[in-house]
């Protein structure tokens, strides 16, 4: 018998389940606000991803089909541990397809397909602080939070306008939950932020090392912040992923060679293999499976 | 000036355990009037300051401040959001040590900005337009304004902190020893500057200082604090030139010539 | 028109508490006013107190007993009782007054140490520098100076500074300590010939002169002070 076998399902007892959960009610209760729990050690180290791991275990059904991303992959080495580890503690079923999954874990990005209905989206949170990089005490930011005093946020974009002559932040870029609290979306490139806004999915962030959950319960407002002569913006791609020929979603570069030569592809390797088994082609998509045959 | 007094304070105390802090301190602050606190080191000075300024909470006593809606509040009984908000829209507040009241660590145009953005302004041009004016009138240039205070020396450290304090036009300001642990030049350029703001500008000041030069050259009116207590009250000259109690006579009588 | 200065029964002694408490009586029962367009110089010999009246007619020494009544903005005020603030408004708009020194203010140029009385009662910047312009150039002070603080300026021009900007406003009561005390022939009749102007402008002068020929050509009357010793009696 393997030592996880001894474990109850989804690895964490009822109990630690439970008070998770009440996190996770008031979380949802309170879009945007940072719920403190008392986070558990869980057999992985804090950086790949123990709150949302400690999240999702306390979600998940027999009944439930996961998803693990990681920065759109499936098949990253921290996707595939986290996958093989509930398969093992649950032994629910697990997917890569979008459509099919229940329970989305994910670090770094939101799929490409608009969420919907019944689906959980749960996020790996490194820092749920999005007033930390200015504030380190915790008294005061949470005092700021309390009185609603966001003021410091601005100062943070302004920063980036003084530097760069634009809003430079492409990750983490803060938002404004149901016009109350300002929250930090998790390193997730600005390009996903419109997604979040009045998402007919769950969203639930977890911080493991930090002991925060928060969460943006279905049709909720999120706000990017910005100043109004320098609005939000999403990253614009010049070209359509090389592989698939999809406008309009978030593209990762690519190394072909050593002499410079590059192409632009889907950073949601799902949605870009879906694409091509219906028959969609990029510049280089039949050109590259050529080369690899 | 007005009829009204900005602040009243009444019986004010404070004790730190069975320690005097400060002790049944009474008085009307006017607009446009500035009040200078001068007492040795461990007098109460600072206590003081901190209890009207809402930063320590008074034992005993009430401070009452005259809202912009000509009401009066007792800032006990305020609620924490609104004596926030006042504090950094009406009110300013210049600690001795520059580094606590900047962010060392975002440049000089943000820290003046940053009041502006706290009450709703949401528009780059303008914070930027505005912070610029305002650096300008404490005498830095346009040129280090992303610059970070880390970079300042400690006489430009307290102007940008002066700055930053002034930028939402408050009608109240604390000031903890404006100009201690700065060399006497420095001094001299940055006194002059506060006294040509506050009179351009109408402020009323609270100042505390021991350095009897800073009170003169600043204040209309003067306390001076022994042990916690308020031992002498009344104008600045009056004080400097007649003192009547004891320990202000020996306080005037150690400086050379103020 | 009342009397813009009655001072009736005024007292004033020093308590030297870091001598052991000595109590140094200066004057007592003090008694005298001035009229608008009236010169009167105070008289006594050196410590009878000339300058500490002056300084208490002004706020700057407390007062022990007695009034000190000002007729401000149409209203009697008793200077010996009155808060600090409205001490501020008399000096103001009632009460000038040249000390016997000039107090610098660091940084500040002496053009507008001598406006600056007027701009704290509301005049444009520029028209309290044109007028200061005026006093400064009629007391013949180097144009070259007037930028300048006046800390490193000499004595007499110094003095010029002073009495520029005591007379620089209206102010229906002037105290005028020593005026003329450091300056030549040619600024003396200068400054005689302002006081010459507030009298015939209507206003109430007190002054002290040592200088007997200007005394004499300026006073309407003289205030013995000490008629009003404290210590002859003590
Ligand atoms: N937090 C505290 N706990 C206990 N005692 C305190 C505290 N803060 C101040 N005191 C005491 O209260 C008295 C007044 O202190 P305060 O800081 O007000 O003096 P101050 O006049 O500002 O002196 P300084 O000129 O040295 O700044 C001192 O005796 C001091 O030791
Ligand atoms: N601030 C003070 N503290 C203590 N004693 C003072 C103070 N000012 C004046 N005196 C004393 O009061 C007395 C009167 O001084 P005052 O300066 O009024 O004399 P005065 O008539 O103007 O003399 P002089 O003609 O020399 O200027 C003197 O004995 C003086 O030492
Ligand atoms: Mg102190
Ligand atoms: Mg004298
Ligand atoms: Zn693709």
């Amino acid at each position: 018998m393997s030592d996880l076998a001894t474990y109850n399902f989804a690895y964490l007892d009822e109990q630690t389940k439970r008070m998770i959960r009440r996190a996770i009610l008031k979380a949802i209760a309170i879009p945007g606000y940072q719920v403190p729990f008392a986070s558990r050690e869980m057999p992985m180290p804090y950086g790949w991803g123990t709150g949302g791991v400690q999240v999702t275990a306390a979600v998940i059904g027999p009944e439930d089909t996961l998803k693990v991303i990681d920065q759109g992959a499936d098949d990253t080495t921290n996707a595939v541990s986290i996958r093989a580890f509930f398969q093992k503690v649950a032994n629910v079923a697990v997917t890569t397809k979008m459509r099919e999954a229940t329970v989305i874990q994910t670090r770094h990005r939101i799929p490409e397909e608009t969420l919907t209905e019944g689906q959980v989206l749960v996020y790996q949170v490194p820092i749920p602080e999005p007033l930390r990089f200015l504030e380190p005490r915790e008294t005061e930011t949470r005092k700021m939070h309390a009185l609603e005093e966001y003021g410091l946020m601005h100062v943070k974009l302004y920063e980036d306008i003084a530097r760069n002559g634009h809003i430079a932040t492409t990750y983490a870029y803060p938002v404004k939950v149901e016009g109350r609290y300002v929250m930090d979306p998790s390193p997730i490139p600005k390009f996903d932020n419109p997604k979040m806004h009045m998402s007919e999915a769950l969203q639930l962030f977890g911080a493991g090392r930090e002991k925060r959950i928060y969460a943006i319960p279905p049709h909720t407002k999120v706000v990017s912040l910005d100043f109004e002569d320098h609005p939000f913006e999403v990253q614009k791609f010049a070209k359509p992923c090389a592989l698939c020929g999809a406008h309009g979603v978030y593209l990762d570069e690519v190394i072909l060679d050593d002499k410079g030569g590059r192409m632009f592809v889907c950073s949601d390797t799902d949605f870009c293999e879906e694409r091509r088994e219906a028959g969609h082609v990029g510049e280089l998509g039949v050109a590259n499976k050529e080369a690899a045959e | 000036m007005s009829e009204l007094p900005l602040l009243k304070v009444h019986e004010l105390s404070k004790f730190y355990g069975g320690r005097i802090g400060c002790r049944n301190v009474s008085f009307d602050l006017w607009p446009g009037e500035v009040l200078a606190i001068v007492g040795e080191s461990g007098s109460g000075k600072t206590t003081l300051l901190n209890c009207l300024s809402t930063r320590l909470t008074a034992d005993v006593g009430s401070v009452e401040y005259h809202m912009r809606d000509g009401q009066y509040r007792n800032l006990a009984t305020m609620p924490e959001a609104e004596r926030r908000f006042l504090m950094r829209t009406d009110w300013g507040f210049v600690h001795q040590n520059p580094a606590d009241g900047l962010r060392m660590t975002v440049s000089a145009g943000a820290n003046v900005g940053e009041r502006l953005m706290a009450v709703g302004e949401r528009h780059y041009g303008r914070i930027r337009e505005t912070a610029g004016d305002w650096l300008g009138r404490v005498e830095i240039g346009l040129d280090r304004m992303d610059d970070q205070p880390r970079a300042f020396s400690g006489g430009m450290r307290q102007r940008l902190q002066i700055a930053r304090n002034l930028v939402t036009s408050p009608r109240l300001v604390f000031m903890d020893e404006p100009t201690g642990g700065l060399d006497v030049s420095v001094q001299a350029r940055l006194l002059d500057l506060i006294r040509g703001l506050v009179q351009d500008l109408g402020l009323a000041v609270i100042v505390v200082t021991h350095d009897l030069a800073v009170a003169r050259l600043l204040s209309h009116r003067m306390m001076v604090m022994k042990d916690g207590h308020v031992i002498e009250h009344g104008l600045t000259d009056r004080v400097l030139d007649d003192p009547r109690e004891p320990y202000t006579q020996l306080l005037v009588s150690s400086i050379l010539q103020v | 028109m009342a009397t813009p200065l009655v001072v009736s029964e005024v007292a004033k002694s020093f308590t030297m508490h870091l001598r052991g408490g000595t109590l140094l009586p200066v004057i007592q029962d003090v008694n005298f006013s001035v009229k608008a367009g009236e010169c009167a110089v105070l008289g006594g010999p050196s410590g009878a107190g000339k300058s500490s009246i002056l300084k208490m007619l002004f706020g700057n020494y407390s007062v022990d007993s007695g009034q000190i009544l000002v007729n401000h903005e149409g209203r009697v005020i008793d200077l010996a009782t009155a808060d600090p603030r409205t001490v501020i408004q008399v000096r103001r708009n009632t009460i000038g007054y040249v000390s016997q020194f000039l107090r610098v203010v660091p940084r500040v140029s002496a053009l507008d140490i001598v406006a600056e009385p007027l701009t704290a009662r509301g005049t444009s910047i520029e028209a309290a520098r044109a007028r200061a312009e005026e006093l400064l150039s009629a007391l013949n002070l180097p144009r070259e100076l007037w930028l300048l603080p006046p800390a490193t300026f000499s004595g007499g021009e110094q003095q010029r500074v002073n009495i520029a900007r005591g007379f620089i406003t209206d102010h229906p009561i002037l105290l005028l300590d020593e005026p003329t005390a450091s300056l030549d022939a040619k600024n003396r009749e200068v400054v005689i010939g302002m006081i010459e102007e507030k009298k015939k402008a209507g206003v109430a002068l007190l002054g002290i002169f040592h200088d007997e020929d200007v005394r004499e050509r300026v006073a309407d009357r003289i205030i013995d002070v000490s008629g009003f010793s404290a210590r002859k009696a003590a």
